[in-house]
Formats: structure tokens, sequence, C-alpha cells
């Protein structure tokens, strides 16, 4: 195990095992979680060069024309460019479409879900932790947060602030900060009353100290597993606000836009509108759960030997 | 218990009759409201209307005026008009229907409670209501006012016995629901579905089918997925996208018409200085409003390629437009056709009103009221980028869009109307300058203004000769497109789609009713 | 226990009203229901009266003060659009939801559960793989697209179900149910699998990581060496400590999948109250708006509660009386 590390770094005790090192040996040890930050990797590379390799900008409106909509993968338009997946009703180069919608589909799935992940989790560890009347008014927010169905949220929202991708952005946090609250509460529940935690008490440990250090590490397990299906969860109700015509705007449709858009061509038979980023969606989701999945196997200290 | 549940179960097989000929499921895409045929002004309430309810004047597939519990009207003086009424005519629950009924239902239409949109304008005109014998009504106007017969197309006549002091829930639960037309309700469950079973002492033609029933499906692929799965027979609303695919299918035929609905832009005529929305190509406001300018308005006109949006977009499911109406529809202008799109002769206009390089501007509309209308304004800006109009393209939902629009927050924007067959009708509403006193103008968003329009408007509106009013009305239509007013692009084709084995007449009002449904004729 | 109750009461009774507000304000910001619902033709005269019709020419605080002072009474106002109570129309609209709801849920569990076992004792078969790549397909797959296709597959192609409506329906309690006939059962299938999609998948999960967690725990290895059988030691060791998070979070998930069915719903052309809620948005139907989400904010409260009694009486050491 120690090889694996030994190689490059320059450290006097190369062989010290750090829980980081350990950490990342384990995780490479799955070849599926392997396999899945790769393609993710490559999905992330894409999204970010996406002006340097895309055929097209598909967001500037100068470049499409109706009269290319709704081409056959692999036809060439009238720029000369040839549509490798096809054209949507606009004309826009599927390909392109759909790295620049990854673009947009991670930059809003990732960012609402860490920046929700850690209101959420701080929040909802202080109410464990704190209890009592603190408790009860983070619970009652929370309460108040799930009760409100998404879609309403994000309708006043989005009609608050207009549409937009920050916007979307700020509306998925605000409806889903409440999950990580209410997840990280429960395990801390738990976790509070164990020895461990009356052990760091007794030892007066600074509050800060017993709550990241003690507690929170054993409220992971369940927070990556909320944490992975909420990024799923954020990127497919991008789509759906997406395809109620709440989300990002039409000009710079997510994946989820463009397979909303495409949908009603299904039935036509123009398949490849809906059908490419919906693989794009799907491939994207998959590699994330599959890192997901396996961090939880990682990190979950109880699976420990 | 068990008994219970069997008895509920031969309940419910007593209720499914075995499906024949007679009977007819049909699937809207419009959700109904109420069956309370004078609480809320909307398309799929006055369809349903339409099948239980009749109007002293009825309206064919045309939107021309027929007959219907009035045999015949006339103008017997500038400002009175009068009306011999149908005899032996009676409710579904067997009353005789009489001008009784008449003047009570005019009673009772601006008194609907917590109405969110009346029919109360159109018998606002009525001074006075003369009975003269059972079956003859003297209808007086303040001043000749020929629009009445039309506005009499609108108002479903209901009993004075019956309806006395019903309220909207008693429609809603069928119980008042009593027309004298050629459908009587059996059940409503609201939002889903609606049960008819035909009138057989209907006055009119008689209703091919016996039982019907008809299911709001407001999603756009499943309705087209009912139809092809056989689960209903007979759709509205199909959408374009869908088009290719149903024309090419051997169990489904189709029925078309072009509408009333005209599909327009509009522009910000109010502000004299800076528009929001419109800026120097540095992005920064221009001092005053180039949409002022008529060069510039006739620019972007031509600058859209018309044919290219209904053929692309619209699936060929639309006409380009340069006007309110279609052909062959009373006061349509006839020698105005569709602007051609000309996108060299739009950037000289520009460069004429001192635009050379053009400017940028934001487009407006909504995503979610007209078929394709997200679609429409980003083909608009593709087309606005190339004349050198840089536009960039905003989409909203309708509750959001119509509130701003109606604010005048936007510089440009995609809207649609529905119009009478009756120019003053998108003139008054539309183009008129706007005026609380008058009633005009109330949808005329952009705040154009023109008073000799205003002035022609005023004396087509006092004309009671028809031939006379059409040839002003023209006029009047000329001088605000001329102007460019608002833009118009296409107007609308209502598609419906159905099993092979039935035919249904279009009909240009987008009313979905089962009375125009039929069997095929067998070949 | 009382004092806990009273105190959770007190809370949730502060909930509604900040929910009520937040959704006066909502509306009041999104856009102006007369604009939405009033006829295109209706003059300035005719749009004056029936913003006075709907009471909307109060100041927005006056029309709260309206609204409160009959919520008091009982009455959650009238529906703009249909001019029947709100809160009849939700009722009349519920059991439709409430049905595709425990439908889902009972779908979900009944897959979920075995499956996530299977996957849980048994992690590196081929199965257990299929089980979990299969679960992730169910977290990727946007509700609207699964929806869809599941029509243009079993019911457009095969023709083996209906697409879209409720179909028949039976009554029982003076309610009308689609499940005690065939034609409903096969009408409900497809929606209420469509809704359990992701939550089958949240089961497997949570099932297999308890399973597989629990597994290791030393009361386990204990029971197992005492030479206890695999079945009891899974179906009452592993079993009840399984279920505490999967209670959570299919209670949990219950409030949210009457809250969520709106998508589903509006697919099918369900008659439930999240078609009923769309389409109230769409118009900006307010009474009816408030009303919905009160009715839900309930719900949720209710739900949360027993949630959190299962919780303790599951798992002794949460306590409920929340220390000072």
């Amino acid at each position: 195990m120690s090889d694996v590390t030994a190689s490059g770094a320059p450290v006097a005790e190369p062989k010290v095992e750090t829980p980081f090192r350990r950490f990342v040996s384990e995780f490479f040890a799955s070849k599926t979680a392997t396999l899945g930050l790769v393609v993710f990797t490559i999905i992330a590379l894409l999204a970010i060069l996406a002006p340097w390799i895309a055929p097209q900008n598909p967001y500037d409106l100068a470049q499409l024309d109706i009269m290319d909509g709704r081409l056959e993968p692999g036809a060439v338009g009238g720029s000369g460019i040839t549509h490798w997946l096809g054209t949507d009703d606009q004309g826009r180069d599927m390909l392109s479409g759909i790295i620049y919608g990854l673009r947009i589909s991670l930059l809003v799935g990732a960012g609402s879900a860490l920046i929700a992940c850690l209101v959420g989790a701080s929040l909802g560890l202080l109410a464990a932790y704190a209890g009592g009347r603190t408790d009860s008014v983070i619970m009652r927010v929370v309460d108040l947060q799930l009760s409100f169905p998404t879609i309403l949220a994000a309708l006043m929202i989005l009609a608050f602030l207009g549409k937009g991708i920050l916007n979307v952005v700020i509306a998925l946090v605000i409806v889903e900060w409440a999950y990580y609250a209410r997840t990280v509460r429960g395990s801390a529940l738990v976790e509070r009353n164990k020895e461990y935690i009356e052990a760091a008490r007794c030892l007066a440990l600074p509050t800060r100290r017993i709550l990241f250090g003690h507690l929170f590490p054993n409220c992971l397990p369940p927070l990556i597993v909320v944490g992975t299906m909420q990024v799923a969860r954020a990127i497919a109700l991008e789509a759906t606000l997406s395809f109620l015509g709440l989300g990002v705007p039409i000009t710079e449709p997510s994946l989820g836009l463009l397979i909303a858009n495409g949908f009603e061509y299904m039935l036509s038979g123009k398949y490849w509108i809906s059908f490419y980023p919906g693989i794009a969606l799907l491939v994207t989701i998959v590699s994330i759960n599959l890192v997901g999945d396996h961090l939880r196997d990682v990190l979950n200290p109880r699976l420990k030997k | 218990m068990k008994t219970a549940i069997r008895a509920a179960a031969f309940a419910t097989m007593a209720f499914v009759v075995p499906a024949s000929a007679q009977n007819l499921t049909m699937a809207v895409g419009a959700p109904v409201t109420s069956l309370d045929p004078h609480f809320h002004q909307l398309s799929p309430n006055n369809a349903v209307a339409g099948m239980v309810f009749d109007r002293l004047i009825n309206t064919d597939g045309q939107s021309r005026m027929v007959p219907g519990l009035a045999e015949s009207w006339r103008a017997v003086a500038p400002d009175v008009w009068e009306f011999r009424l149908r005899r032996g005519v009676r409710f579904h629950n067997g009353q005789e229907f009489t001008a009784e009924d008449v003047a009570f239902t005019f009673q009772r239409v601006p008194n609907v409670p917590n109405s969110p949109s009346s029919f109360a304008g159109f018998v606002r005109p009525i001074r006075n209501v003369e009975i003269v014998d059972s079956h003859t009504l003297r209808l007086s106007t303040n001043g000749p006012y020929p629009l009445l017969p039309q506005d009499m197309t609108n108002v479903y006549i209901l009993d004075r016995e019956t309806h006395q002091n019903v309220t909207t829930e008693q429609f809603n639960s069928v119980q008042a629901a009593i027309g004298t037309g050629p459908y009587r309700v059996l059940s409503h469950r609201p939002g889903d579905r609606i049960e008819f079973e035909r009138n057989d002492q209907y006055f009119g033609e008689r209703p091919a089918f016996g039982r019907v029933n008809y299911r709001m499906i407001t999603n756009d692929s499943a309705r087209t997925a009912a139809l092809l799965a056989g689960d209903v027979e007979f759709i509205d609303q199909v959408p374009t996208a869908d088009l290719a695919r149903l024309r090419g299918d051997q169990r489904v035929a189709m029925s078309e018409v072009t509408g009333l609905r005209v599909i327009y832009l509009s522009l910000d005529h109010m502000r004299e200085d800076a528009t929001p929305f419109v800026t120097d190509n540095d992005g920064r406001p221009i001092a005053r409003n180039p949409l002022r300018d008529v060069r510039v308005r006739r620019a972007l006109s031509m600058g859209i390629d018309r044919q290219a949006i209904v053929d692309r977009v619209m699936e060929g499911a639309a006409t380009p437009t340069g006007q309110f109406f279609p052909p062959g529809i009373f006061s349509y202008v006839p020698d105005l056709p569709a602007p051609r799109f000309d996108a060299e002769g739009a950037r000289r206009l520009l460069a004429e009103a001192g635009f050379p390089n053009g400017f940028r501007i934001q487009l407006n509309g909504p995503n979610d009221r007209y078929p394709n209308d997200g679609r429409i304004i980003q083909a608009i800006g593709q087309m606005w980028t190339r004349i050198g109009v840089r536009t960039t393209v905003e989409a909203q939902p309708w509750t959001t869009f119509v509130a701003r629009a109606g604010r005048q927050e936007y510089s440009a924007f995609l809207i649609g109307w529905g119009s009478n067959p009756e120019g003053s009708h998108p003139l008054r509403n539309l183009i008129a300058s706007f005026d609380r006193e008058r009633g005009w103008g109330a949808s005329n968003r952009g705040r154009y203004s023109n008073p000799e329009l205003d002035r022609r408007l005023d004396e087509a509106m006092r004309e009671i000769d028809d031939a006379r009013r059409e040839r002003m009305l023209i006029d009047a239509q000329r001088l605000a497109l001329e102007d460019v007013a608002i833009i118009p692009l296409h107007i609308q084709t209502n598609v419906w789609a159905m099993r092979r084995h039935l035919r249904h007449d279009a009909r240009a009002d987008e009313s979905t009713r089962a009375q125009d449904v039929r069997p095929a004729v067998q070949r | 226990m009382t004092v806990y109750l009273l105190r959770r009461i007190l809370q949730s009774f502060m909930v509604l009203v900040a929910m009520s507000i937040i959704v006066f304000v909502g509306v009041y910001a999104v856009g102006d229901p007369v604009e939405i619902l009033i006829s295109p033709d209706a003059d300035q005269l005719e749009r004056e009266r029936a913003i006075r019709a709907l009471g909307l020419d109060l100041p927005l605080w006056e029309q709260y003060l309206v609204f409160v002072q009959r919520a008091l009474q009982g009455d959650l106002g009238r529906s703009f659009v249909f001019n029947e109570p709100a809160l009849q129309i939700i009722l009349q609209r519920m059991p439709a939801t409430l049905e595709l709801a425990f439908g889902s849920m009972f779908l979900s569990i009944l897959i979920g559960l075995p499956l996530g076992l299977y996957a849980g004792l048994k992690p590196d078969s081929v199965a257990s793989k299929t089980i979990m790549a299969g679960s992730i397909l169910g977290f990727s797959l946007p509700t609207f697209w699964v929806g869809l296709m599941l029509i243009m597959v079993f019911a457009v192609q095969l023709g083996w179900l209906p697409s879209t409506g409720r179909g028949e329906t039976a009554t029982l309690f003076g309610l009308q149910w689609s499940f005690l006939t065939a034609n409903g059962l096969a009408h409900i299938l497809m929606p209420a699998f469509n809704l359990a999609l992701f939550k089958i998948s949240l089961v497997i999960r949570l099932t297999r990581a308890g399973v597989r967690e629990t597994m290791l725990m030393d009361y386990v290895k204990f029971a197992r060496a005492k030479g206890l059988s695999q079945n009891r030691v899974i179906f009452v060791h592993v079993f009840k400590n399984i279920l505490i998070p999967v209670v959570t979070v299919v209670g949990l998930e219950l409030g949210s999948t009457i809250a969520f069915s709106v998508v589903t719903e509006s697919v099918f052309a369900w008659p439930g109250m999240g078609k009923l809620i769309i389409d109230s948005i769409n118009v900006l139907d307010r009474p009816v708006i408030v009303a919905y989400l009160m009715i839900i904010v309930l719900m949720f409260i209710v739900i949360n509660l027993v949630v959190d009694i299962l919780y303790s009486v599951l798992d002794p050491r949460v306590r409920l009386e929340a220390k000072a």
C-alpha cells in the first residue's frame, strides 16, 4: 500500500501513512470508481475547454440558422459545419450544444450541491450539538423548507431574481440545503450520545473541535450518500425546472433544457435532439455517482478494519 | 365490506357503456375551469358552453354569424336592434325558451360574483331591453352600435325559471348546467373530465354521438400519445412537432383551418427617450428611442423571414401575415400582403434612420403560451442579428411575462391576439390610444397612439351599414399597419387530430366541441 | 412527551404563518392574477371590476389580514379560477394524489427492499452490481423523460397499458379509488412506477448501505458467532437496524412524493393535487396555492412528528425531549 505514495514525495519519511494517503490508495483500489473518476474528469475537461473544442458557439444567435434546424446526425449545414450529432430546432449543432450544456449542468449541479451542503451540514451539526432552542429554530426552518414544493419555491425565487444560471443555483441551494441539514442532524443525534463524544466533552475540548473534529467525520457517510444523490438531483431538478420553462435561459440551454426541448420531437422520430443530451446527462450523473458511491465506502469509519 | 366492494364494482360496471360508434372520447389541451357560462370568459369554457348552451346568434366554422336562439335580427333604428326568437325550443329540463329568458340572462351576466373575467362588456352597450312579445326582443343602445350582433355571439342564454339565484358552484356540480344546446352534462370531474349525453330534442342538427367523454390532457406529448395509443379518439391543439408523425400515420386523420389568432411583436412607442432594452453597440443607452422611428420599425419587420418561421418553426401550421385577419374574414385588408423578407433593404432603412451599424436590443416573450413562442423569438433573434441589430432573447413563463409587459417594462416582445372577425376588435384593443374612459387600448401594451386612427375607428364604430363599415375598417387597419404600429408575424392554423374513423369540421375560433365530430363516411 | 408535542404544535403554527406570508408576497411578486385570468379584450372598466371582485384592490397587508381573519374561521378563501372554496377543491383531488403516492411508496418498498437486501448481503455478485447500476440509473433519469418514455413504450408501441388518466374508480368510505377496479389498476401502474423510480433507488441504496454496515457490527458478529441462523440474523438483527434510515427516508419521502407528484401527474394527466397546483401556479390562483401549501405543510408536520416518534421507538438512543 505504501509503495503507491513512496515514489513522488520528497518527504523525509515517505512511508508514514497519513489518513489522506490511505484514503487515496483505498479509493483507487476500486476499478469502477477509478473509471468513474476518469470519465468525470474527461467530462469536466470538455466542459471547461468548451470554447476551444466545440465546432460552434451555440449561444451566439448570429452563428445559428433555423434553415439548418433539425438536421440529422452527420448532415452538413449551411455554414459548412458537419453536425455529427445533428442539430436542434434552432439549427444549433447538437455536439456543441451538449459540450456547452455540460458546462452549465455541471456548474449548476455541483455548484448548488456544494454550497447547499456547506450551509446545510453546518446548520444540521449545530442543531444536533446545541439542541434546545437552536435545534428547534433550525429544524423549524428545515420543516418550512421541506414543506415548500421545490417547483413553487423555484418559481418564486426565479420570479424575484429572473431567469439565469446563477439564479438557478441560488434557487437550488435554497431548496436543497435542508436535506443536508436534516441528514446531518439525524446522524449527529445518534453520534452525540456515544461515549467518544461524551469523552471529548469531559476533556473540555472546544466546541468547534468537537463539532468538526469528532462529530462531523462520523456524520460524513450519510452526508456523502445524500450529497451524491443531491448532485444528481440538482442536475435533474434543473432539467425539470427547464422542462417547466423556469430554468436556464433558452438561448443558453443546459443538458436538461436540451432534453426537454428535444422531447417534443420524440414522437416524430427526431430522436437525436433529445437522445444525445440524455446520454450525456446519464454518463455525467453515473460517473459522479460511481465516485460518490465508492467514496462512501472508503470514508465510512465503521467499514474500516 | 366485501359486499360493499362488490357492489361498488357492479356500480362501475353499470356505469361503463360498452364502446360503440355511439360513444366519443376526446381530449383537449386546456382545462375547463367552470360550467357556468357567465363566470369566466375563457376559450375552453366557451367551447364547453357551446355544447350545452346556445347564444342568440351562433357562429359557424368560419366564425360567421348564423341563427341560434334568434332566427333573425336587424336594426330597426340606428340604435335599436330587433331579435326574432326561435319558437318551440326547450331547455334540457323541459322549460320553454322565451324572450323573458334572454332578459334574465342579460341581468345575470354582469352580476356573477367573483368572476375573474366576466361577459359584462357584451351587455353593457344595451341600454334597454324591450320584450315585444314572447318571442320578439328589442335592444336599444346608446347611439348607433353596429357590433351588437357580434356581441351576442358571446352570451350564452340561461332559463329564468331554472337559473334564478343559481351559483357558479351549482353549475360546476352539474345540477344547474342546463341549457338548450345539443349536449347535456352527465358528470363533471373538475380538471379531469366531463361526460355528456346527446340532447335528442335539440333544435339544430342532431349530433352524431350519443355519449361523449371530454377529457383534459394538458401535456402536449401525452395528448398525442393518448391518441396514438387509442385511449382517446380525438385531440385538439396538436403540437406542431407531432404534425409530421401524425400526418404520416395511417390510423390518424387531421382537420385544420386558418384561425383568428395572430402572433405579433409589440414595440415600445411610449418612451421618447431611452427604452430599457435597446442600447448602442457598446452597450450604452441610446438617448432617443429608435423604435419610435417608423423606418426602424419597418426595417425590423422586413428583417424577419416569416416564411422561414412558418416552415421551420411552425412546421407549416401558420400563415405569414402583415395584418390581423386571414383572407375571407370581414374587414380583411385585400392588398396588404405579408412584408417581404429583405435583409438588404432593412439594413438600408436602418442606415437611413441613423443606425448604419445597427444597435442592440433584447426581445422578450413568453415560453409557455403560444405554440413555439420561445422558438420564434430565438429565430427572430437570429434574423435581426443578421441585419445588424444584435439581439438577445429572453423568454419567461406567461405569469411573469404578461405582468411585466402590461407595465410597459419591455422594449420589444412577442405576444398573440385572438380576434373576433371584425376589424374594430383588434384595432380598439391593440392599436387605439390607451383610454380608460372609452375602454380603448386596454391591450395596447406598447402604447402606440395615433389620433387620426382613433378618429377613423370612432367613426367606423358608429356605422351601421356593414359594407361601409368594412371599408372604413380596412382603411384604418392599413393606416396602422403602414405605420408599423405592431409587427404581425403569422396567423396560427388550428389543427385537430383524430382516429381514421372520424371526421371533424374545423373551427376558426379554436373551439373543440363534440357536435363538430362525426363518423367518417364509409368509402 | 406532552410538552414536546405542545411545543411542536406551537412551532408548526408559526411555520404555517410564515408560509402564508411567503406565498402572499411571492404571488404578489410573480405577477398579477387579473392580468392572467382576464380575457384579453376586456376593457379597463372590466379589469378594474375583476380586481375588485377578487379583492386585489386592497393593499397587500390588508388582503393578508382579510385572509387571516377568514382562515381563523376555517375559510381559506375561494379559488379565483373555480369560484369554489379552495380547501374543497384540494380535498376533492387529494384521494387521487394520496393513492398515487401510496402506490408508489408501496412499489418502492416492494421492489427496493429485497433488491437492496440482496445487494447488501452479496455485494460482489454480478446481480448486485447490476442492481446498483440500475439504482444509479433510477437517480439519473429525469422523471418527466421517463414518464413520457413509459407512455411511448407501454401505451403507444405495445398497447399494454392505458397512456393517461385515472380510469374507472370505485367508491370506498365515500371516496373514489382506482385500485379497486382492474381498469383503475391498469391506469395507476405506470404513474406510480414513474413516481417510485427515484425512491426505489433510494431504498435500494439505503438498505444496502445499512446491511453492509450492520453486518460488520459487533453485535451481529456476535449473533452469528452464537450460531443463530442466517435468516434470524438478517431479519431480526440486521433488519431492525437498517429500518431506521429507511423509515426516516420513506416517511420523509411520503410528504415530498405528494408535493412533488406535480411532474408525474401532469405527464400522465392524473387528476390530483399536484396537477392542480401547477395549473394554479400558471394562473396565479393564490387562494388555491395558499391552501395547498397549508395542507402540504400540515402533512409534513404530521409526517415528521410520526417519523420522530417512530425513530425514538426504533432507536432508544434518540431522545425526543430536547435537553436544555
